[in-house]
């Protein structure tokens, strides 16, 4: 269970409020305008933004105060997912150990990452080397030998094409989600929450909604989002 | 001495010099920069000097007689030399005000043009002070023509340079109470003044002046290691101006017997036979063999100026004053 | 703000390197102003030199920033054969020794100089360079080439969408983009500029043509070497910090927001590109105007060349060996520094050029006299005062460089935990390497033909290839001493150039 705890994120003169829960092993969308803090959220997870006030719990253990890298999170941002300056193996390898000083078993592990996301035979190529979606398949391979329970996907596929980005949602959905992840994932787009997520959260108006199923969501949707989805 | 531990990044470059051998008694002279170069008069005076004492004798250069002067000041009490060597009679006051000198008592028989009473510091050469132009020019016949000619000439800062300092000297023992005017009238004449006597040298080779304050035995280097006569040392009426180089021997040295060795050997043969061809300059005692070829050609003056450093301490500061203001308009 | 962006780096190597630079530019301050014995305070004169200072730095900083706009702005619309090694070789004065750069300018603008000899055939009277104009013409002539290069980045770190933008948009690319980028990089290069020329010191003096070309630096000078008036040195050296605090408080006032890269250094495509004969024209101008200097020292320099005795190709070693020590520690500061980050660093990053050389040799001298003989140290001494002087322009080049790579892979490396070292070997070295590579490069240019410290500490035995020029033109030798010149010329460009293409080699980033 992640736990957001009377949260209070503050980011200049932007508030957000969150008290809520999101069960383990489930995929949520967040969902919302632009600039409603879908981001803000993660960060916060993430430990890239102290909360002004509130707690963020992981099965109990408070993590309002760990470091970024000592948290239970994996995360996927928007753009700079990889370092280009060193190849997709060693990419990956930073999921395993920060410090890239990597043992057989762990360049095993490495390799079988990356065939996992179908990219055999890609290791020693740079990113600059790869498609946009073999990137962001580089990326996926790290978050899968980082191995951590919590991923959090801050629109990581927003720059690729339609079939392309269901493609990757369906890896993320196959490999993590089955795999017994929790999943949070900040979307626009109605059809990615649905095409992967069984819950979807409301960010607007400066609170986060508690997550409901997101078929409930979408056949039933409150006035904000209903303002939204126009 | 003592060893010293490096950054290990030094000493694995082994740039540091070593010293010498613990039992050979180390004689160290402080000295001007050009003295201890391959074309100075350094290397053979050392050659010459460690054959007869069996020491080693270590010379430290540093800039031109000025920074020699400040680097002791800097030191004080606690310098390492035991010999300093090239300071002039515009730096001894100063020199002697420090403290730090013992008499040199040695009793030799100078050539000197002029009497020589100093007990603490020995001269080893001298020279006059003198503008060097190209020879088959127009040439004034002295500082009074030079300053109503419009011939071009460079020369030093007595701020930051010996023969600068020597300038101002001349000027103020020619002129005295009159130096002002004459400082006026040479303003226009002044293309630039240069913070050292190489820069001056360098841009009157090169042709930015006609003519270059220095020394009466400059067109000798040319004439003798160039073999080019075309380099002249022009006359002045008022007299010229003395540099007079000397020696000291510095009172704490833990060396004495040494230094007093080194200051006696400096007025014999083995030392003064080397200055006239890498200092450039005369020798104090002029040695058996004579002056080399060539010296019989320079300029002569008819009368040796030279203030005595108790005078020179008295009117340096008032005369640079002068100097400056008649110089600013 | 409560953000956690950045990963956590060890705290001491930037502590280090600020604490020696504090020691170098303070601390020989502090150690010439405890040996002091307290007189007069300032004399007249000094105020007339303050006076000269502070005119002929404003006049050259900004005539050197005004020239160099339309050359960096024709340089980054242009593209041409040559071009990058035209930028490098502009960049050349910049490391010139000051005797050298003189007598290079005075074999065009002297009196029997190409200039005048033109002038002659068309029977008009000859100019003198001597005086302030001389003054500020050397300093544009050694200075104009860091500006061209800092106002140059400025224009390469606009991203070609702006321009494009503004060409859908028919907008005016000068007020739209440029204007905001000069606002930004303008003011800091003047800064730099003018503290270079505010210690100013053999240039102003012999191109001045008298003492009315006194600066800060020569009284400082005289305070030292002529009344051995060490009180007066530091109070003279602290105006010159106090005049630098000004200047830089003045200049970050009117600084815009800074967008400078690390300088991709890629012709952007333009769309208002008329008129290709005004930018031709710049360009041209400037390589004369920095080239031909060069070009003489080139000539004056080969006839001795072959001739030169082995104690300055001894002395050459010595000064490569310096001049890559100095460079290693320089970037290993810079990096620190940069890594470390705050206002802090902005203040160290502009104190050493502030700093009188005198002074710095002087009180670095009284500083390990009493317990080191100062000629067994001289060469790491030169070294730790070399890498400190250059300082500024590494950290100019650095910082910008690892603050962006802050921003963008800071995040990542966090949620990844890459901390510390794993940070520092795995991000920021290998995508700091570029502007490293330039900065390194300068810094060992710089300190091969810096003749500061080492003067006052060098025996026989530690001479460096400028100590060992000076010493040549000291014994007469003025055409050896111009062959050591031009080895002293081509070294510093070919360590600028080995580093700089160094950090170039690895292009896929």
């Amino acid at each position: 269970m992640l736990t957001c705890e009377n949260l209070l994120l503050q980011q200049g003169s932007f508030s957000l409020r969150a008290d809520v829960r999101f069960q383990a092993g489930k995929a949520v969308a967040l969902i919302g305008p632009s600039g409603a803090g879908k981001s803000t959220l993660l960060a916060a997870i993430a430990g890239f933004l102290t909360p002004v006030s509130g707690r963020v719990l992981w099965d109990g253990r408070d993590l309002t105060h760990a470091a970024p890298g000592d948290r239970p999170v994996s995360v996927l941002f928007q753009d700079n997912n990889l370092f280009p300056h060193l190849s997709a193996a060693q990419n990956v390898g930073l999921g395993l150990r920060p410090d890239l000083r990597l043992r057989a078993d762990d360049q095993a592990k490495v390799a079988a990452a990356l065939h996992d996301v179908g990219l055999d035979g890609f290791a020693d190529r740079k990113p600059s080397a790869l498609s946009g979606g073999q990137q962001s398949r580089v990326a996926l391979a790290r978050v899968l030998v980082a191995n951590r329970p919590v991923v959090l996907l801050d629109e990581p596929f927003g720059a690729l094409g339609p079939a392309l980005k269901d493609e990757m949602l369906d890896l993320v959905k196959a490999k993590l989600v089955s795999a017994g992840k929790t999943v949070l994932m900040v979307t626009h787009d109605p059809a990615d929450a649905q095409r992967m997520a069984d819950m979807a959260a409301l960010v607007a108006d400066g609170t986060v909604s508690p997550p409901v199923a997101t078929s409930d969501l979408f056949s039933n949707p409150p006035p904000a989002l209903k303002a939204y989805l126009g | 001495m003592k060893n010293t531990t490096y950054l290990p990044v030094v000493a694995g470059l082994a740039l540091c010099a070593t010293s010498a051998m613990a039992e050979t008694p180390v004689l160290q002279v402080m000295t001007y920069d050009s003295f201890v170069t391959e074309w100075g008069p350094g290397p053979a005076i050392e050659a010459a000097f460690e054959a007869e004492c069996a020491c080693d004798l270590q010379f430290v250069g540093t800039g031109d007689g000025a920074a020699l002067l400040a680097r002791l000041q800097l030191e004080g009490p606690r310098t390492e030399a035991d010999i300093v060597l090239g300071l002039d009679t515009n730096l001894t006051a100063a020199a002697r005000e420090t403290d730090l000198f013992a008499p040199h008592g040695v009793a030799a028989d100078l050539d000197l043009p002029i009497a020589w009473t100093d007990t603490d510091f020995l001269p080893f050469d001298w020279g006059y002070f003198a503008f060097v132009g190209n020879a088959g020019a127009d040439a004034p016949t002295s500082l009074r023509a030079l300053a109503d000619s419009d011939t071009k000439i460079v020369i030093q800062d007595p701020r930051s340079s010996t023969p600068g300092l020597g300038l101002l000297m001349w000027v103020k023992a020619a002129y005295g109470d009159e130096a002002p005017a004459l400082w006026a009238g040479l303003a226009d004449n002044i293309v630039t003044v240069t913070p050292g006597w190489s820069e001056a040298y360098g841009m009157f080779l090169e042709g930015e002046a006609d003519a270059v304050l220095s020394y009466t035995t400059s067109p000798a280097y040319h004439l003798i290691a160039e073999e080019d006569d075309s380099k002249v040392a022009w006359a002045f009426d008022e007299g010229h101006y003395m540099q007079v180089e000397v020696a000291g021997k510095v009172a704490g040295t833990d060396q004495p017997e040494l230094a007093d060795q080194f200051l006696a050997f400096m007025v014999s043969d083995g030392f003064q036979s080397v200055i006239p061809t890498t200092n450039w300059m005369y020798p104090a005692v002029t040695p058996a063999g004579g002056l080399p070829e060539g010296f019989e050609t320079l300029l002569t003056p008819a009368q040796s100026l030279l203030l005595s450093p108790e005078d020179v301490a008295a009117l340096r500061d008032a005369a640079l004053d002068e100097w400056r203001n008649a110089l600013s308009q | 703000m409560a953000q956690r962006a950045v990963p956590v780096t060890a705290r001491w190597p930037g502590a280090l390197a600020g604490a020696l630079v504090l020691v170098l530019t303070i601390g020989t301050l502090g150690a010439v102003a405890w040996r002091a014995e307290w007189g007069g305070g300032l004399a007249p004169a000094d105020w007339a030199a303050i006076r000269f200072t502070i005119l002929q730095a404003l006049l050259s900083a900004a005539l050197s920033v005004l020239l160099a706009i339309p050359v960096a702005r024709a340089l980054a619309r242009r593209r041409f054969w040559g071009r990058q090694l035209l930028i490098t070789l502009l960049g050349a004065p910049f490391i010139l020794p000051v005797i050298v750069a003189v007598l290079g300018l005075l074999a065009i603008f002297g009196r029997s100089g190409i200039l005048n000899d033109g002038l002659g055939w068309f029977g008009i009277e000859p100019i003198s360079i001597f005086g302030l104009h001389g003054v500020v013409l050397a300093h544009v002539f050694f200075n104009m080439p860091l500006a061209v290069r800092f106002i140059l980045q400025g224009w390469l770190s606009i991203p070609a969408e702006r321009f494009r933008l503004a060409a859908s948009l028919n907008a005016p690319v000068g007020r739209l983009l440029e204007w905001p980028m000069l606002r930004a990089v303008v003011p800091s290069t003047f800064l730099v500029i003018f503290l270079i020329c505010l210690t100013s010191f053999a240039v102003a003096l012999t191109m001045g043509g008298g003492p009315r070309a006194t600066t800060v630096e020569l009284a400082i000078y005289q305070a030292v070497r002529f009344d051995f008036d060490l009180g007066r040195a530091a109070l003279l050296a602290c105006i010159q910090f106090v005049l630098c605090v000004v200047a830089a408080v003045f200049a970050w006032r009117v600084t815009g927001t800074d967008p400078i890269g690390a300088g991709l250094d890629r012709v952007v495509q333009r769309w208002d590109l008329a008129r290709p004969a005004v930018d031709f024209a710049a360009i041209g101008l400037a390589a004369l105007f920095l080239l031909l200097p060069l070009a003489m020292i080139l000539l004056r320099g080969l006839p001795g060349f072959l001739d030169m005795p082995t104690t300055v190709w001894a002395a050459a070693m010595r000064s490569i060996v310096v001049a890559f020590g100095s460079a290693a520690l320089c970037v290993l500061m810079a990096l620190a520094l940069a890594l470390r980050g705050g206002a802090m660093v902005s203040v160290i990053g502009v104190m050493p050029l502030a700093a009188s050389g005198l002074v710095v040799g002087t009180g670095a001298f009284l500083l390990v006299f009493p317990f080191v003989r100062p000629a067994d140290v001289a060469l790491l001494v030169t070294m730790l005062v070399n890498a400190t002087l250059a300082l500024p322009f590494a950290l100019r080049s650095v910082a910008p460089a690892v603050a962006q790579i802050k921003q963008d892979y800071g995040r990542l490396a966090l949620s990844l935990s890459m901390i510390r070292w794993s940070w520092v070997r795995l991000v920021v070295l290998p995508r700091v390497r570029r502007p490293l590579g330039f900065a390194a490069g300068l810094a060992a240019a710089l300190s091969m033909g810096d003749l500061g410290v080492i003067a006052l500490f060098a025996g026989q035995a530690e001479e460096t290839l400028p100590l060992a020029m000076y010493r040549l033109m000291g014994a007469y030798r003025m055409e050896t001493a111009a062959s050591a010149a031009l080895l002293l010329v081509t070294l510093s460009f070919a360590l600028f150039w080995l580093c700089d293409r160094w950090g170039r080699a690895d292009a896929d980033m």
